[in-house]
């Protein structure tokens, strides 16, 4: 009863995480129609940071909000610079989507490199809440369920943000038609250019999340790309409701391996896919 | 006449390239006597890498050029090869180990071609890329579990051996992507690049196609890490899959030219030859390197070397084009040795290479705009 309990909050915990990671993901694919392969650069990056932040003095809550308006000009001045230039380069809506996509795999290899030229490759961390809390037998961190609320409600929040504001409608509206869109007066460059900030910026939040409970260093970022894109092609592309469940689905399923066999989580994940792909190829909730 | 003439003149250049590749490969191997058995020469040892690198990118090519399927598991195919090297090594001559990866590799491309080949773009992409990591967690958690090793070692063969069987099968795969880019089986290829619908609806059966062309250009891969693998002394599943080896042949192939027959060989040259010199004496920043150029040839050269040198019109454009490139390698030599002079040592051809990349770039945009402009 205890292993099933702590599996659970340790699920909800990875879900959290991985659902805010695949939002992110999902968004920069489904607007700007970019699959960032270096998303997991932006989480490593800011993570890192934070961890300098906090050896400044900063706490690592006010680190949080340091690092969401970093990765957003991060992201925000790729999209307006080289995606820019690709797009115009690049002939059809196909080749720029292959062509954003190898273009990614550069930025990853430019992304973690210098990362590590930088901060070196060892694990670092810091302190921060590390009393524990015990509930029903389970033992858990408090870092860990504060980092659980604030991905919870930073999800709901942009999920609102998408439904109710106004530049989170005419991103939906973009994402569905971006020539109709744009006829109807919206900036669609500036829209896209938006949504791949968004989507770093979730990256990002995502990377100091990570950085309060568990030790961080420059090669982090692959593991978690490819966790995005599992959970993306599990919810369907460009689903952010199916990016929510998929993340979810994916946190228990690794917590439940991490209790059985922790070296054999990823080719798990990877059987998940191929079965949902031969299944239902367009994902759980695609279009 | 002219009609009969001109079809006849393709006909015997339709033979003409095939033989001159022969005759280059066979020329080659006379290198194998410019060093022992025990003590191969330099030039020996940096083809090893040139033909492997020409294998992959030339594979590649011949399935992901035109059907547009971006193919991200040349690294499982060549880890696969390398670990047939490494149980069988002691057991097998090089030339049968490499039948024998092949074999396999075909094999297991076929029935992960027959699942997934249905995906279409990005996804078919992230499973391929996926496929890589699952093969080398799967390996890693077999060895450790149950035999309870990390590592192997493989059976060392001569480098002139190992030289002259990837010779063969470099020659092997020019010849099929010669003919195979003339053929019926390379018409429906480009047909799925371009239409996928429309050429099923003529009547080619996509998913046949493909899935014979990505298991057959994954017995070359397979083959090519069979024979990589015996030069390498110790392999570990991260070493075998290093996902290095997926994006190498992709760069190769969009820097040389996609869908090409030079491209993919100029591609693989040209990186082989930085890699080599970069790893060597700027180890740290070889990767930096190799992303800004990734990102340069994809942004500003998005057809590739041949492409965008196809793109000038008129002799006096593609002439100023050499030139140019020329003179920015000749700068770039110039600064070598000065740099040499300073007392910094630098690989030879890095400059030389980087700075004729840069001019090329230049020169090809600003070209195309006037083209544009007038």
């Amino acid at each position: 009863m205890t292993t099933v309990l702590n599996i659970i909050i340790t699920g909800l915990i990875m879900g959290g995480i991985y659902a805010l990671i695949s939002m992110g993901l999902s968004l920069q694919y489904g607007v700007a129609k970019i699959l960032n392969v270096s998303h997991g650069e932006f989480i490593m990056i800011a993570a890192m940071l934070t961890w300098v932040f906090v050896n400044r003095g900063i706490h690592p809550l006010l680190a949080l909000v340091l690092c969401c308006p970093l990765t957003f000009i991060i992201g925000f001045l790729l999209h307006i610079t080289i995606f820019r230039w690709l797009n115009i380069n690049s002939g059809t809506a196909a080749a720029y989507e292959s062509n954003a996509m190898l273009l990614c795999f550069g930025l990853y290899f430019i992304f973690s490199n210098i990362a590590m030229q930088i901060w070196g490759s060892n694990p670092v961390g810091y302190q921060f809440l590390n009393r524990s809390v015990a509930f029903a037998g389970t033992v858990t961190a408090i870092n860990k369920i504060v980092v659980l609320i604030i991905a919870v409600a930073v999800s709901i929040l942009f999920y609102l943000f998408l439904t109710y504001s106004r530049l989170g409608k005419s991103i939906r509206a973009a994402s569905q038609d971006p020539v109709a869109a744009g006829m109807l007066g919206m900036n669609i460059k500036m829209i896209m250019a938006i949504c791949f900030g968004i989507g770093a910026m979730l990256a990002g939040i995502a990377g100091t999340l990570i950085s309060m409970y568990s030790q961080v260093d420059t090669g982090m970022g692959m593991g978690y790309t490819m966790i995005a894109l599992i959970v993306v092609v599990l919810g369907g592309m460009g689903s952010i409701p199916g990016s929510m469940i998929g993340g979810l689905i994916l946190g228990f399923v690794g917590s439940i391996f991490g209790y059985i066999e922790p070296s054999l989580s990823m080719v798990a994940y990877y059987l998940i896919i191929l079965v949902l792909l031969l299944v239902k190829p367009k994902g759980l909730m695609g279009r | 006449m002219s009609k009969t003439n001109d079809r006849g003149g393709a006909r015997i250049k339709q033979q003409i390239i095939p033989i001159v590749i022969v005759a280059v490969l066979f020329g080659l191997s006379f290198l194998t006597r410019t060093g022992s058995a025990l003590r191969p020469s330099y030039y020996v040892v940096l083809f090893v890498s040139i033909l492997n690198y020409i294998v992959l990118a030339v594979s590649w090519n011949i399935f992901s050029g035109p059907s547009g399927y971006i193919s991200l598991s040349t690294a499982a195919f060549f880890g696969l090869g390398i670990y047939v090297s490494a149980l069988l090594g002691e057991k097998l001559p090089v030339p049968l180990l490499m039948i024998v990866a092949g074999v396999i590799s075909f094999a297991i491309a076929a029935i992960i071609g027959v699942i997934t080949l249905r995906l279409r773009g990005v996804y078919f992409t992230i499973f391929t890329f996926g496929l890589v990591l699952l093969l080398q967690y799967f390996i890693l958690w077999y060895e450790v579990k149950f035999n309870n090793l990390r590592g192997r070692t493989v059976m060392a063969v001569p480098y002139n051996t190992v030289f002259i069987c990837l010779l063969i099968l470099a020659g092997i795969v020019l010849i099929a992507a010669y003919y195979v880019k003339r053929s019926r089986f390379g018409m429906a290829l480009t047909g799925i690049g371009e239409c996928e619908d429309a050429a099923a609806h003529i009547g080619v059966n996509t998913t046949m196609v493909k899935v014979i062309a990505f298991a057959a250009t994954s017995f070359a891969i397979g083959a090519s890490g069979a024979a990589k693998a015996t030069t390498m002394i110790y392999i570990d599943p991260p070493i075998a899959f290093n996902v290095m080896m997926s994006f190498m042949p992709v760069l190769m192939v969009i820097f040389g030219g996609a869908g090409s027959f030079l491209g993919p060989i100029i591609g693989a040259i040209v990186f082989t030859l930085l890699q080599e010199q970069l790893t060597t004496k700027w180890p740290k920043w070889y990767m930096i390197i190799f992303g800004v150029v990734m990102i340069i040839s994809i942004v500003f050269l998005p057809k590739g070397l041949v492409g965008s040198f196809g793109e000038m019109v008129g002799k006096r454009k593609k002439l100023l084009l050499i030139a140019a490139t020329a003179v920015f390698m000749v700068v770039g030599f110039i600064f070598t040795k000065l740099l040499a002079a300073a007392g910094t040592n630098i690989g030879g051809l890095v400059f030389p290479l980087l700075f004729g990349i840069i001019g090329f770039v230049i020169f090809a945009n600003v070209l195309k705009r006037g083209k544009e402009a007038a």
